[in-house]
């Protein structure tokens, strides 16, 4: 936690963590923050704009903008984010089990790891979907699929540095059991990369997800997402391009306070690198992989 | 005797925060003589001959007067004053392994420099390059100028620098910590081709090193650094002996032990 | 070098296979019967027990798994991809014009990425820390958190609609190229621009530069041997690019009415027309390995060190 401590000293950090926060605070307690029910349909209201009623207008069926636009945090942003820290959690066990057995176990998940970081993401998901049918929880499958890999190597890589240092050694002599050590020692070392990736695959994690909706592959009407808003809004753009602006204003927020604050992790882990950072190589994905290997980023 | 540099008021600051890390420093070269520059990492030594050079890094500002000869360093156009590096002022450099272009073979940057500094041909560039490659000790100077910089070692690369400089014959030479990265064996061939090169060009150097039996074995003077200031400025035997400075007198203290077996590698 | 390459070509082998299997096996786990979706598809009224079994026979689903596998991989590679189950046409009818065309698109904006990325990069670099440097990254940061879909839409409504200037969609002539080029360019620089930029600030302050310097070389010969030193590093990188942008063009292809690859898989995971499906992430997935291999080979052949410690 000295480690957030310290991301939020920069002023630019803080108020991006700010903003996430709250646009979280107000995804979970939708209900409350929402002046309207979101799929309430009021067809006299259809393309109405602001009024003290509703703040941001009505859409193409008359429904409060507003509402759904702090309903679509749901999907956009807490369902990401979900899929997020499900896939650090499946790296970080297999990334224990790779890192604490060694051997055999080692090399063949490593092996797997190597593979499932080969594929190219974007493709993967649309299998994914192909497969299993359109909606959210397919796509989220897909990225829980695909993300865990980078995850379970960074653990790796802690656990194998701190099995060998000396106070694991002797915390296991000491008889403190394997949780207490991971506890103690592993998960607040490996807490900072953890950090860099996966805030940097948060953004375009986010991106990704609304694409989809955009597309039609992911939510389904007539639920609120602000991809699926865009996707809505496009019908009429013509006429009323007005209303591309609110979910694309929300979606580029919210993308921007995550990248500055992956930035600001990315300065606090390795200060020399905040230019170069790890960030373009995750996004790079596969190609990123190979060049940290190689050492010439 | 005549001096070949005199630099005079040299002040170096950072450009972004003000903090002078030299403050107005000023010593001379003799004509055909060697300064050995001494003092911890940090004193300022490297930051000085940089400013010689004028190839300080654009964060870092400099002041004062350069004299080379008849001329100021510091007021010339930077044209001008490219003309002078490699032809009147030459560089060697710590870290031999770094100092070429990793991409190309050592011998591209050789002739590249010759072919800037002179009309000589190709083949008259590559003559005097292996002549001067052979003369340092480098017995297949077409399999040197041909390798890679990874594929030599930093006591060869050292050399091949030394090389180039024989060639290029200039005023002055400029040595930053030539030894230092090297082991004792690379770094007695290194310093016996820089008491040679000294021999033959009868050039004026100066020689930056924290080794004070590098220092004694090739200097003619020695000047201390602490903390971007001179503290002491005198001949070897005089520094060596009688130390002015409480600094100086600990540097030597400190280095006596290490010296002894120093001149035990060399064999005196 | 030569033994390098062919190690490296006969590397990929293994996983070229490794990738087909999971593509073929990937499908078995639909929760959906193919028979069913091809009768589905084809719109007979009254799907029997009876007619599932007689399409599986007809389809081969009957056979064991393994044997299933060898005659896709077989037929695969003679492109024989199997017939869609809606259009009745063999795969590769549709999937062959359609990656021909987002090939296209791909290497004209690979192209566009590359100059607009290494310009850009370079000359940030040169300015380090500058007003002109900082602009241009915040300008990077902020177009690479947009959405592209919206930035899209919002280039035909202005430049399609508003200026009339450009076709809002559809592939007729390099006119057509502009926005979707535009739009791809845009939302990818941004990655490889900040690689270039941070490859080049990292050489130009190595040994090298300074001795180059000392040894009184022209600025322009020390900057030549920055950037070449610094995009050794980008070529790989760019290398990769294509199989990213490859597969990655759906959004892009969506919104022009772009008639390529996006479109085509996009339209057959709702009509859920597993063959394209198929054939569309196994091309792609084998351009992926295709050109991993492709960009360690070329990294090998520009590094000089790389091909020592490997050949």
């Amino acid at each position: 936690m000295m480690f957030l401590k310290n991301v939020l000293k920069d002023r630019v950090a803080a108020a991006s963590f700010a903003i996430l926060v709250a646009v979280m605070t107000v995804g979970i307690f939708a209900p409350v923050f929402a002046p309207h029910d979101p799929e309430e349909v009021h067809m006299e209201l259809r393309y109405a704009s602001a009024s003290w009623e509703y703040w941001l207008g009505n859409d193409h069926l008359g429904r409060c903008i507003l509402s759904r636009l702090i309903y679509g945090i749901q999907p956009s942003v807490l369902g990401v984010l979900a899929a997020l820290l499900l896939s650090v959690l499946l790296g970080a066990v297999i990334g224990f089990v790779a890192g604490y057995f060694r051997g055999k176990t080692d090399v063949i998940l490593m092996r797997i790891c190597d593979v499932m970081l080969s594929f190219p993401s974007y493709v993967m998901t649309l299998a994914v979907v192909g497969i299993f049918g359109v909606g959210l929880e397919h796509i989220l499958m897909a990225f829980l699929l695909l993300k865990w890999a980078w995850f379970a190597r960074i653990i790796r890589t802690s656990v194998m540095q701190f099995s060998e240092s000396d106070y694991v050694k002797f915390a296991k002599v000491a008889g403190v059991g394997n949780a207490a050590i991971m506890r103690k020692h592993l998960i607040p070392a490996a807490l900072p990369d953890i950090a860099v990736i996966a805030s940097s695959s948060f953004g375009s994690m986010v991106l990704q997800i609304s694409g989809f909706s955009f597309l039609g592959l992911g939510i389904q009407a007539p639920k609120a997402e602000w991809g699926m808003m865009l996707n809505e809004a496009r019908e009429v753009m013509f006429s009323k391009p007005e209303f591309m602006l609110a979910p694309g204003l929300a979606i580029i927020i919210v993308v921007l306070a995550i990248n500055f604050l992956s930035d600001a992790f990315q300065a606090a882990v390795d200060p020399k690198l905040a230019a170069s950072s790890r960030k373009e190589r995750s996004m790079a994905e596969a190609a990123a992989g190979r060049l940290e290997r190689k050492e010439v980023a | 005797m005549v001096n070949m540099l005199e630099i005079r008021k040299l002040t170096i600051r950072e450009r972004s925060t003000g903090k002078v890390i030299i403050p107005d420093s000023s010593f001379d070269v003799k004509k055909g003589s060697c300064l050995a520059i001494v003092g911890e990492s940090g004193s300022g030594k490297s930051l000085t001959c940089r400013a010689i050079m004028r190839l300080n890094k654009p964060g870092i500002e400099q002041a004062g007067d350069i004299w080379l000869g008849g001329e100021n360093l510091a007021k010339l156009p930077e044209q001008e004053m490219r003309r002078r590096r490699g032809r009147r002022l030459c560089m060697i450099m710590q870290h031999g392994m770094r100092a070429f272009d990793p991409s190309r073979a050592v011998g591209v940057h050789l002739i590249e420099t010759l072919a800037e500094h002179f009309d000589w041909s190709k083949s008259e560039m590559t003559g005097r390059m292996k002549r001067a490659l052979e003369s340092v000790r480098l017995n297949a100077p077409m399999d040197v100028m041909n390798a890679y910089p990874h594929q030599l070692s930093g006591g060869m690369l050292q050399r091949v620098m030394i090389a180039l400089t024989l060639v290029l014959e200039p005023d002055v030479v400029i040595a930053d910590e030539p030894t230092t990265a090297l082991d004792t064996v690379s770094q007695y061939e290194v310093v016996e081709q820089f008491i040679r090169l000294r021999e033959r060009l009868g050039s004026t150097m100066i020689f930056i090193s924290h080794d004070l039996g590098v220092v004694r074995k090739i200097a003619d003077e020695v000047l201390v650094m602490k903390d971007g200031r001179i503290v002491e400025h005198g001949t070897t035997g005089a520094v060596f002996t009688k130390a002015q400075h409480d600094y100086t007198r600990s540097l030597v203290t400190a280095k006596l032990s290490l010296h002894q077996h120093f001149r035990q590698v060399m064999g005196e | 070098m030569g033994l390098y390459m062919v190690k490296r070509i006969l590397q990929s082998i293994p996983l070229l296979l490794a990738v087909s299997f999971f593509t073929f096996a990937f499908i078995q786990l639909s929760p959906m019967d193919p028979a069913e979706v091809v009768l589905h598809a084809q719109g007979v009224p009254k799907i029997t027990d009876e007619l599932i079994a007689e399409t599986k026979t007809a389809l081969g689903m009957d056979q064991p798994f393994l044997v299933r596998y060898s005659n896709w991989l077989a037929s695969c590679l003679q492109f024989d991809f199997g017939s869609s189950y809606i259009t009745g046409k063999p795969v590769w009818s549709q999937l062959g014009p359609a990656l021909f065309n987002t090939i296209k698109l791909t290497v004209v904006s690979v192209a566009a990425i590359i100059a607009v990325s290494i310009g850009f990069g370079v000359y940030c670099a040169w300015r380090a820390g500058k007003m002109i440097d900082r602009s241009l990254r915040g300008l990077f940061f902020f177009l690479t958190s947009m959405p592209s879909y919206w930035l899209g839409t919002l280039m035909i409504w202005y430049f399609s609609v508003k200026l009339d200037l450009l076709p809002t969609s559809g592939m007729d002539s390099y006119r057509s190229y502009i926005l979707p080029v535009a739009l791809i360019t845009v939302s990818y620089a941004g990655i490889y621009f900040r690689i270039i930029r941070s490859s080049v600030l990292s050489n130009m302050n190595e040994d090298y530069a300074m001795y180059g310097r000392a040894c009184g070389l022209p600025e322009k010969k020390v900057r030549a041997r920055i950037v070449r030193n610094s995009l050794q590093v980008a070529v790989s990188v760019f290398c990769m690019a294509v199989p990213i942008i490859l597969g990655s063009t759906v959004v892009v292809e969506n919104i022009f009415a772009w008639p390529g690859l996006g479109t085509l898989s996009v339209n057959a995971i709702l009509g859920r027309d597993f063959p394209v499906i198929q054939a569309y992430v196994l091309v792609l997935a084998a351009a992926f390995v295709l050109f991993n291999t492709a960009s360690d080979i070329l990294n090998a052949a520009l590094n000089p060190k790389l091909r020592n410690d490997r050949s």
